[in-house]
């Protein structure tokens, strides 16, 4: 039985679909929606990008608060793997299932372009196909990126292995401490990144390394015949 | 009922920069020595209970981790009832 995702969408997500077409590639896929209080018993749950209620007051705040986050925070604390994608990046850490929080770019301006990312741990379901070191070509749009933790917490994340992917040296896009573009949570099954593999599914769009996030969710998930 | 307003900032340390953009276009206007210009949220609202305003601005007005809050008390409103 292939691996069922669900995208959730909120009032003002705008990358659902790829996310979608990204997850169908490698198993079955539905959206969910943000007014429900379910999650439809799926095994992989991916948070899109977008400007979920706006953006209003800072961003990802408001979005907490719909339904389907409880069962989303109820899914992760069980330890489904969950993946937050630049505004999910940003829910995830407002909702405190991720550490730290998105900050304005030190550029001011909204950043669209392909960058390299490094990945720093393998132990998370979304980089268990994907070697330390490796690198991986994929889009990064947005204008609060700059992520942020105080030193101590820094520390603590990098003792814990929880920095999901660097940005390649002189790539940094937007001021991230550390060149972070992606941490995990501590036990490893919730992740969030600024940049956007789901828009690097198709050859046609100049590189398909995106997709070793969903397939290796899906591999990892996948039950044993 | 209370009136309030809850001045939020970017904590100490934490790059502000909007507030960096804009203390560099003041001297095009002529206006020199302005310097430390940091921007952040004015939230005014009514409150049933100003006991809850700190836990609010925890939660929800501000985010903690990067932000400052203080909390100003204007008047008491009298009861619309």
């Amino acid at each position: 039985m292939s691996v069922r995702f669900g995208v959730v969408r909120f009032p003002g997500t705008c990358d659902e679909i790829d996310a979608l077409r990204a997850c169908a590639a490698v198993g079955d896929a539905e959206l969910l929606w943000h007014g429900d209080a379910d999650i439809k018993d799926v095994d992989v749950v991916v948070i899109p990008g977008g400007f979920s209620y706006g953006d209003y007051l800072r961003v990802g705040a408001l979005a907490r608060f719909s339904p389907v986050m409880g069962e989303v925070a109820k899914f992760a604390a069980a330890g489904g793997p969950v993946l937050g994608i630049c505004n999910g990046f940003q829910v995830l850490c407002e909702s405190g299932l991720l550490p730290g929080a998105l900050l304005p770019n030190l550029s001011l301006r909204f950043v669209c372009k392909e960058v390299d990312l490094v990945a720093a741990t393998s132990r998370t379901p979304f980089t268990s196909g994907i070697a330390v070191g490796e690198t991986l070509n994929v889009p990064a749009k947005h204008r609060c990126g700059r992520y942020y933790v105080p030193d101590a917490q820094l520390a603590e994340l990098k003792a814990n292995d929880q920095i999901l992917f660097r940005y390649a040296d002189g790539q940094n896009p937007n001021g991230s401490i550390d060149d972070i573009a992606g941490v995990c949570n501590e036990a490893g099954n919730v992740v969030g990144l600024m940049p956007h593999p789901e828009h690097a599914v198709d050859a046609l769009l100049g590189s398909i390394d995106g997709l070793r996030l969903f397939d290796s969710a899906a591999k990892a998930q996948a039950v044993p015949a | 009922m209370a009136r309030a307003r809850v001045l939020i900032r970017p904590k100490t340390g934490i790059l502000d920069p909007q507030g960096e953009a804009v203390e560099r276009a003041l001297p095009a206007l002529g206006f020199g020595g302005a310097t430390d210009v940091r921007i952040g949220r004015l939230v005014e609202l009514e409150v049933d209970d100003a006991a809850h305003l700190d836990q609010m601005c925890a939660r929800l007005l501000a985010n903690p981790l990067i932000e400052d809050y203080e909390i100003e008390l204007l008047d008491s409103v009298a009861s619309a009832a």
